[in-house]
């Protein structure tokens, strides 16, 4: 469904921030990407959105295949409406606006009728039975996991059928960032979505994913199936910070397991 | 003070604060939309008055083809500033996508010595006193005013409005009413508030957010135009509305550059300001009007620097 080959891109012309990166995300599935700060995984979301544009930043070779149709030189505006929308970093909301708003606003430039815009918000409240009896609350005084509901919530509003998500678990409790990936992967069933989850919680990425890719400065370093990477011992002990024996990592350790990976690499 | 005329010095400030309110809403809505403060919106609004004054016959030497009447003048006018709002958004404005917000704030300085260069050009340099009005100016209401204390009310029996200002004032409030309905209750409304609050976010659910710029500078053209037509109907038409209306930016201050009501309240606050200033006993007082609003917004700016209704960003962290 999407295939990314080896696209390299460049902010403001100078900054080359990837160097040559190929995923690919089959329909129907969830893929994770994976990686410290500042790897590139919000700029390769971005490259795919055509949001990097707004930025300054360009795809400067490779290509982005969209069901078979190049979309690196699409606007953003085009891209939602091929069924991509991706959520971006940090839950922004509408913050003035309303819970039911902020929905409606996903789904603005389908140009849908009321009725069938009811129904849309009806598959939303049922993904997430919290934001109903919110739905007239201003926005900006929910709680961080209610914001990141309806956030994706929002992005559902546009009937994509592929989601971009940029660290749903970011700032969560470790018991809602369950509960949101638990409906990440009903949404996938139930509704058919293809998901490309961009994380750092790699414990629960790969919990969640069926093939997932690991970034490091603007590359991919290491891609298999889920369960498979979940076992590596590099991600484990780097990203999931455990040892061999099961124990947590302290963070010098990691400091210097990445200071020596560089001197190896 | 001159306690007698207060009474109507309220009603002739509430009349005249309809309009500035109306025309307040027009600057805050590109502000809210682009963060641009429109400097060029006074001439947009002397613009619409003399396109509506044309449009009606004004210019009229006894070969021009166009004689409309007033309404279908100011539906032209509405028309033609519509179009030149999309016109402004899309030539002087997107392409300076990306440079410094004073660059485009200059700009829009810019675009007003253009329209007043082109007003003086094409309509000529003296101010026209034949603006059509629908009513004589000495047409009036009046309300009789019980006598409240025999003894200090004795000179005033009654408040007089005039149907002119009247007017003016009934068709700021329905058009105010229209704007904030469209914008609470239409889609594209609910488009550009979502834009207001955050571009790359409106951009990522697929809304084209240029498209939303040049539809606030078309629906800034249609208040410009309807402000114009309502000051030029009191006053006549000239360069100077584009000064008078300036008036509108202390409203807008007062209100808080971001919110609707705040320029609705505003624009009253100021023209009834203005009003009752004139009611002042001391004549140096009564011949200040024009820098009341000032003096207002100076004092209220310095108990609350937002304006009224001015937003404080949601934080959570
Ligand atoms: N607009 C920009 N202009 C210049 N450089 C940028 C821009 N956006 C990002 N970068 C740089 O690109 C690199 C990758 O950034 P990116 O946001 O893609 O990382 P990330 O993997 O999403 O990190 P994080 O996990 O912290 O969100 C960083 O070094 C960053 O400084
Ligand atoms: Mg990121």
């Amino acid at each position: 469904m999407l295939k990314i080959n080896n696209i390299e891109v460049v902010y403001s012309n100078v900054i080359l921030v990837l160097r040559g990166v190929s995923l690919e995300v089959p329909g129907g599935q969830i893929v994770s990407l994976l990686g410290a700060n500042g790897a590139g995984k919000s700029t390769t979301l971005k490259a795919i959105s055509g949001l990097l544009r707004a930025q300054l930043g360009e795809v400067t070779r490779g290509t982005i295949e969209f069901d078979g149709q190049r979309i690196d030189k699409l606007s953003a505006e085009e891209i939602v409406r091929l069924g991509i929308v991706q959520v971006l970093e940090g839950r922004p909301l509408f913050s003035h606006l309303t819970v039911e708003e902020n929905l409606r606003a996903g789904a603005l430039f389908r140009s849908a009728s009321e009725s069938s815009i009811k129904h849309d918000l009806d598959e939303v409240y049922h993904f997430f039975p919290r934001l109903q009896g919110l739905r007239h609350r201003t926005s900006g005084y929910l709680s961080g996991g209610e914001q990141q509901m309806t956030v994706i919530g929002r992005a559902l509003m546009a009937k994509p059928r592929l989601m971009l998500l940029d660290e749903p678990s970011l700032g969560l409790a470790p018991l809602l960032v369950q509960d949101i990936f638990n409906i990440i992967k009903r949404i996938n069933e139930e509704s058919g979505v293809s998901i490309l989850l961009v994380e750092q919680n790699a414990r629960v990425a790969l919990k969640t994913a069926a093939y997932a890719y690991v970034m490091e400065t603007g590359r991919v370093v290491l891609d298999g199936p889920a369960s498979q990477l979940a076992e590596n011992a590099d991600i484990k002990e780097f990203y999931l910070g455990l040892t061999h024996l099961g124990e947590r990592k302290s963070y010098r350790d990691v400091k210097h397991y990445k200071r020596r990976k560089r001197w190896l690499g | 003070m001159n306690w007698i005329l207060v009474p109507q010095q309220l009603v002739n400030g509430l009349m005249y604060g309809g309009t500035l309110a109306l025309i307040a809403l027009g600057i805050v809505l590109i502000y809210k939309s682009s963060e641009v403060f429109n400097f060029a919106y006074g001439h947009m609004l002397m613009l619409g008055a003399f396109l509506t004054w044309w449009f009606a016959g004004g210019a009229r030497t006894g070969n021009e083809p166009i004689s409309l009447p007033l309404g279908w003048a100011i539906v032209a006018a509405v028309l033609v500033s519509v179009l030149l709002g999309f016109l402004i958004e899309r030539l002087a404005l997107r392409p300076m996508a990306g440079q410094p917000l004073l660059a485009i704030v200059l700009m829009t300085l810019g675009l007003s010595q253009i329209f007043e260069g082109s007003v003086n050009l094409l309509f000529g340099v003296t101010p026209k006193g034949n603006f059509p009005s629908p009513f004589s100016p000495s047409d009036a209401y009046t309300i009789p005013v019980p006598p409240v204390d025999g003894e200090s009310i004795v000179f005033l029996d009654r408040i007089q409005i005039g149907h002119t200002r009247l007017a003016t004032f009934v068709v700021a409030v329905v058009a105010a009413a229209i704007f904030m309905l469209f914008f609470q209750y239409t889609k594209i409304g609910l488009a550009m508030r979502a834009t207001s609050e955050n571009h790359e976010l409106a951009r990522s659910l697929g809304i084209k957010v240029p498209r939303i710029f040049a539809l606030s500078w078309a629906i800034a053209g249609i208040t410009a135009t309807l402000g114009g037509v309502l000051l030029a109907t009191l006053s006549g038409v000239s360069v100077n509305l584009a000064a008078v209306a300036l008036v509108a930016f202390p409203a807008i201050l007062l209100g808080g550059l971001e919110s609707f009501p705040g320029a609705i309240i505003g624009g009253l606050l100021v023209g009834l300001a203005t009003e009752i200033v004139k009611a002042a006993t001391v004549v140096e007082v009564r011949n200040s009007a024009d820098i009341a609003p000032y003096v207002l917004l100076l004092i209220f700016l310095l108990l609350r620097p937002e304006g009224i209704f001015g937003r404080h960003r949601i934080e959570r962290i």
